[in-house]
């Protein structure tokens, strides 16, 4: 390094800086610009085109007026919580009998996994097509003997959903699961022995003291798992394309529908910012704790 | 001597007495009741696929979605690859399969690229600011695609590569960017910092110490940024339909048209062997990475 340089701190380490402006630009442009550029268009008129005559909180009015969004939020809000509530479940549980120094541990929790690494589209046509209630399991149901059943979950505005938890449990529940047994594995076996010989039993042991001390992983898989069942998108597209009706719909579909088909810019982006807003939600409390735990 | 002298304490100190017997205990015999239910469920579908890609439509109407099949036809592979209908042209899911490899080998290598050196500089090299702007990337992570969808698109517009490969590449780049750059951060990080200095020492700069030192000893974390952009991308269907542009659309894309069209017969041998076909590719990926799969995943996990 040649010694002139060095007293302007501007070019100090140049290359460094030189080779960190893509991720800069991508910093600072797409991702803080972008969201800026969409939560100020929102209160705009923009159609086909975005204009910039600002029509103040009208878009979200009319938003939250439409009985479409209504649904999608409903949907998203039963959808997410059931596969919260059965993918935190099932993943602890299989991730404690893992635990137990099984045999073929390591084929296991491959086949508990492998769904992860498929596509939601992947994930949703094969569901649609073991759900198919002329061909698929109803079916086979019925050829057992069960004549009257009609489990037609697709085709039912009312359980329609629950189709959806099931297909997106089977991909994502192996992810869960990886994630508490790396938190199971962080606990001390000296607090398992002393819970032994305090003659603890083993599932009160894992209810009273395992899991309040697997609080932060379950916190941090609580944010992944959320944040991404807010984007919620490819599965509904793959399996019932928002139907029957509109019994389906989920907001990230309202938004790419209103963008891209509809021409309608403004409830698009108005219906996004709503879909950052929750995330932001989610985040936040989340950021602020992991912030004052690295702190105190 | 010495060796033996060394290895007596393990053999004190090793098992001692009977050898416990082996027994098929209700509780052992329960947990993989449990562990082979579920293990059961979750392969099911990948048997289903498989059962039904090799079954004739005849039989597919007439039997049972689990049978195995009677008269193994490879023709549904064959129609899928070559033949079958996406929208309005009618030569297979192989159009969407080439076009996802010029999709994925050109997005896998630039965000590697790219996300490795930004990591190593933000290792190693920090400046004024660069811990806010790795904040701002960060927080890029947990936005909705949704919300930079129609800023992206009139930023593409503007460099002229909307609806192209360069496009769509560039966008993978983009969304890519905060999970691995992270990744590689982190990295970095944990490598002793003595041969940082060593190398500083002997006059080598911020691309010489990168290109010849780190990058020999971190091939690990490299396969892992691999794997998981392989199949990040690969598997990706919002960011290719808005934009790819329809002569480019990726496998996914493609695949849905198939499956999910109005018109037509539904021939789910063709859908079922296509949506293996589409499949594949991460499969693979999974099977033979194992560890290291987790491992990327994990590293995901540990955001902030």
């Amino acid at each position: 390094m040649a010694l002139p340089t060095r007293r302007i701190p501007f070019l100090r380490n140049l290359n460094a800086k030189i080779a960190a402006i893509p991720m800069v630009l991508v910093a600072s442009v797409v991702f803080v610009g972008g969201t800026l550029w969409t939560v100020v268009h929102s209160f705009t008129d923009s159609r086909l085109l975005p204009s910039t005559n600002f029509i103040g909180v009208e878009q979200y009015e009319r938003l939250f007026d439409t009985p479409r969004w209504q649904v999608s939020v409903t949907n998203l809000a039963i959808y997410g919580s059931t596969s919260l509530v059965f993918s935190f479940t099932i993943g602890f549980l299989l991730a404690a009998l893992l635990d137990q120094k099984i045999r073929f541990e390591n084929t296991f929790r491959t086949i508990f996994l492998y769904p992860f690494a498929l596509s939601f589209i992947v994930t949703g046509l094969v569901w649609q097509w073991i759900l198919d209630p002329a061909l698929g399991l109803p079916n086979v149901v019925r050829d057992l003997g069960f004549e009257g059943f009609d489990l037609a979950l697709l085709g039912n505005p009312d359980t329609v959903l629950f189709a959806l938890v099931v297909a997106g449990l089977w991909q994502g529940t192996g992810f869960v699961m990886v994630l508490m047994l790396a938190g199971l594995r962080g606990i001390d076996d000296e607090i398992w022995k002393a819970a032994r010989v305090d003659g603890i039993p083993a599932w009160k042991t894992y209810l009273f003291v395992v899991i309040p001390m697997m609080r932060g992983v379950f916190i941090t898989t609580l944010v992944i798992v959320a944040s991404g069942i807010v984007k919620l998108y490819d599965l509904v597209v793959a399996m019932t394309q928002g139907g029957p009706g509109f019994a389906s719909e989920v907001p990230a579909k309202y938004v790419f529908d209103f963008m891209f088909q509809r021409a309608n810019l403004g409830q698009g982006l108005a219906a996004s910012t709503v879909m950052l807003l929750t995330v932001l939600i989610i985040l936040v409390p989340w950021a602020l704790l992991m912030f004052r735990e690295r702190k105190g | 001597m010495t060796t033996s002298l060394t290895a007596t304490p393990a053999a004190v100190d090793g098992p001692r007495g009977r050898k416990p017997r082996r027994r098929f205990t209700p509780a052992t015999i329960m947990l993989y009741g449990v562990l082979i239910v579920a293990a059961v469920y979750y392969l099911l579908p990948l048997y289903v696929m498989v059962v039904t890609s090799l079954k004739g439509m005849p039989e597919i109407r007439m039997g049972n979605i689990f049978a195995p099949p009677v008269d193994i036809t490879f023709q549904p592979w064959v129609t899928a690859w070559d033949s079958a209908c996406t929208g309005l042209t009618c030569e297979g899911i192989k159009v969407g399969f080439w076009n996802s490899v010029k999709i994925t080998v050109p997005g896998v290598l630039v965000s590697i690229a790219m996300a490795s050196v930004s990591g190593y500089a933000l290792a190693n090299w920090r400046f004024r600011g660069s811990e806010f702007f790795f904040t701002c990337l960060l927080f890029g992570a947990f936005i909705p695609y949704q919300v930079l969808l129609y800023p992206l698109v009139i930023l593409l517009r503007e460099l002229g590569i909307f609806s192209t490969l360069t496009g769509v590449v560039v966008v993978h780049t983009i969304f890519g960017m905060p999970i691995l750059t992270l990744l590689f951060r982190n990295y970095f990080a944990s490598l002793p910092l003595e041969i940082f200095k060593a190398a500083r020492v002997d006059g080598a700069g911020f691309w010489q110490i990168f290109l010849q030192v780190y990058l020999p000893m971190s091939i690990p974390i490299f396969v892992v940024g691999v794997i998981l952009q392989v199949t990040g991308i690969w598997n990706d269907f919002l960011l290719g339909v808005v934009f790819a542009g329809n002569q480019n659309y990726p496998m996914t894309v493609q695949l849905n048209n198939v499956v999910n069209a109005v018109q037509g017969v539904k021939e789910y041998n063709v859908n079922m062997a296509a949506t293996l076909l589409t499949a594949m590719v991460p499969l693979i990926v999974y099977f033979v990475s194992g560890r290291l799969f987790v491992r990327g995943i994990a590293a995901g996990a540990v955001k902030g």
